[in-house]
């Protein structure tokens, strides 16, 4: 009777893992078969060294950079601002916090990253940009800035509650050691426990990162629906996730190149953000006997 | 130069008293040992003397601890700690080379100079008798040691910093006797120029190593003399019962 209920059990786990990864295979054939379709009219070159990107217009071209840049400009605007505040964070937290303020402090984090991006978005809209006109008069009401900055405060919780994680897995043992020969507690942060959390948080970074390369509705409000190839924080520019939301959201048509070109762009979202997961996995694997 | 005068100290957790009016003077340059059953409050007690459990947030001390008569509780724990260091119970190397784990106190302490630091790493390492098992590999990771050479590591870690005494809380328990061995003798030798005191729960280390010797009992200190007294004619009965194994 246990037999047989295991054994059912077994099965149904196995359903369901089988379910999870069909949908993955699933998901990527479609990317790759309409990324197919796209580029047995556009040829591979123009998609990866044309500058424009105009693929719903006349004369239509289809040059990826503009989006690749404003993906990348956001992306690493949000780094700068997520990446030392989140590590501020988590040493403050694992270091100097009290329990008491970190039992409370955690789940706020944790609840920070949970709240709807379109929110972020319109916080953005309604709060950052009209700041930072304030302060540059010139700033168009899209922005890259704007967008830069709402996606750092989004990724911060992550970076903060991972990092402070890693931080704190390194051994109690360790910490005691560095204080037994005389250090501050921001010595024993900042020269034993952060460097031996070295992988945990480089880990947390890039997968930030990746977040923040994926974040959509926060950037298509914040920084607009315009291609541009800038590096001007102060002018709208489209990510990669805006451009595949304008087209699914407007009329075009099944079957023609406009749609099939969200195909193509988000294959090489999904490439890159892929890639930037997997490094985070290997990066934690190489280091995870960084202590015993 | 460094002698520590305990003098009415009263420990507790939260509500609970792990040492009772502990008065003890430990001598300077000579090797006091600590021993008593387990939970009798040794570690404690050896804790209280760089305040280590300063960082326990139900931990309360009452009473002084004097070195060289200054107050220790008036001190900066963090110079404190600097002449007064401390070896644990497990090896702690840092997930770092061998030879940063020396230097890591020293440059925290405002040594850059890099033959300075070369000087301090080699001395030390010496002085804790691994210099000739790591010579050549001072750029490897310390957890590459073997736990006996780590424990070694973490005295030479200890030494770095110069400090004038050095508490060893049970540094053989996780160690085998060929690298126990080691150690003791290591103790003996440096007590020429620390003062030493070490927890133990082995008995005949206590005797091997130790000039002085303390037996503590649930918080109490039963009795302190020279060591060949102590364990050859103790005065009281429970210490008695205790070394020759009845209790404990
Ligand atoms: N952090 C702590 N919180 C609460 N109680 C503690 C703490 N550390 C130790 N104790 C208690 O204090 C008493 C003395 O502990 P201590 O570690 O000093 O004993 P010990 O003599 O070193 O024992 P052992 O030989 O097992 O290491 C024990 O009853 C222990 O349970
Ligand atoms: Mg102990």
């Amino acid at each position: 009777m246990g037999r047989l209920k295991d054994a059912v059990i077994e099965k149904i786990l196995l359903a369901c893992a089988l379910i999870s990864i069909l949908t993955m295979i699933g998901i990527v054939a479609t990317l790759l078969f309409e990324t197919i379709n796209f580029f047995s009219e556009v040829s591979i070159a123009s998609f990866l060294f044309d500058t424009k990107w105009t693929p719903l217009f006349k004369p239509a071209h289809y040059g990826i950079l503009p989006l690749i840049n404003g993906t990348l400009i956001i992306t690493i605007g949000a780094a700068a601002v997520a990446l030392p505040l989140g590590i501020l964070t988590a040493i403050f937290l694992s270091e100097y916090a009290s329990p008491k303020f970190r039992q409370v402090a955690k789940p706020v984090l944790e609840i920070l990253a949970g709240v709807p991006t379109v929110v972020y978005g319109y916080f953005a809209l309604t709060f950052i940009t009209p700041l930072l006109r304030k302060a540059y008069p010139e700033t168009n009401i899209f922005n890259a800035a704007s967008a830069s900055i709402v996606v750092g405060i989004l990724i911060l919780p992550m970076v903060a509650s991972l990092s402070e994680d890693a931080i704190r897995a390194v051994p109690r043992s360790i910490r005691e050691g560095a204080y037994a020969l005389g250090a501050t507690p921001f010595e024993v942060s900042t020269k034993v426990a952060v460097p031996a959390a070295l992988s945990g948080i480089l880990a947390s970074f890039i997968l930030a990162l990746s977040r923040a390369i994926g974040e959509t509705m926060a950037v298509t409000i914040a920084a607009g629906m315009m291609p541009r190839l800038t590096l001007n924080p102060l002018e709208g520019v489209q990510t990669m996730t805006a451009y595949i939301v304008q087209v699914s959201l407007g009329d075009t048509p099944r079957g023609t190149i406009g749609y099939q070109s969200i195909f193509a762009v988000a294959m090489v979202l999904f490439i890159m953000t892929l890639g930037m997961n997997i490094a985070s996995q290997l990066i934690r694997q190489k280091y995870r006997e960084a202590y015993v | 130069m460094t002698s520590i005068k305990i003098k009415n100290l009263n420990a507790y957790y939260g509500e609970k008293q792990v040492l009772k009016e502990i008065n003890l003077d430990i001598g300077e340059k000579r090797v006091t040992a600590i021993i008593g059953p387990s939970g009798c409050g040794k570690s404690t007690l050896l804790r209280c003397i760089n305040r280590m459990n300063d960082f326990i947030d139900i931990f309360r001390a009452e009473g002084e601890i004097d070195i060289d008569d200054k107050d220790i509780m008036q001190m900066d724990p963090v110079l404190l700690r600097k002449q007064v260091g401390m070896v644990f119970q497990k090896p702690n190397p840092f997930p770092k080379t061998i030879f940063e784990n020396v230097a890591w106190g020293p440059k925290i302490h405002g040594t850059k100079d890099k033959s300075t630091l070369n000087k301090i790493v080699n001395n030390s390492l010496k002085q804790a008798a691994l210099w000739d098992e790591v010579k050549g590999r001072l750029k490897d990771n310390a957890l590459g040691l073997s736990g006996g050479q780590q424990q070694r590591l973490c005295i030479a870690r200890a030494l770095a910093v110069s400090p004038e005494v050095i508490l060893l809380d049970e540094p053989c328990s996780a160690l085998d006797p060929v690298s126990t061995a080691k150690i003791e003798d290591l103790i003996v030798a440096l007590k020429k120029h620390y003062t030493i005191v070490i927890v133990t729960h082995n008995m005949q280390q206590a005797a091997r190593v130790s000039d002085n010797t303390a037996f503590l009992l649930n918080g109490d200190l039963i009795e302190y003399s020279d060591t060949d007294t102590l364990f050859e004619t103790p005065k009281d009965k429970r210490t008695e019962d205790y070394i020759t194994g009845r209790f404990g």
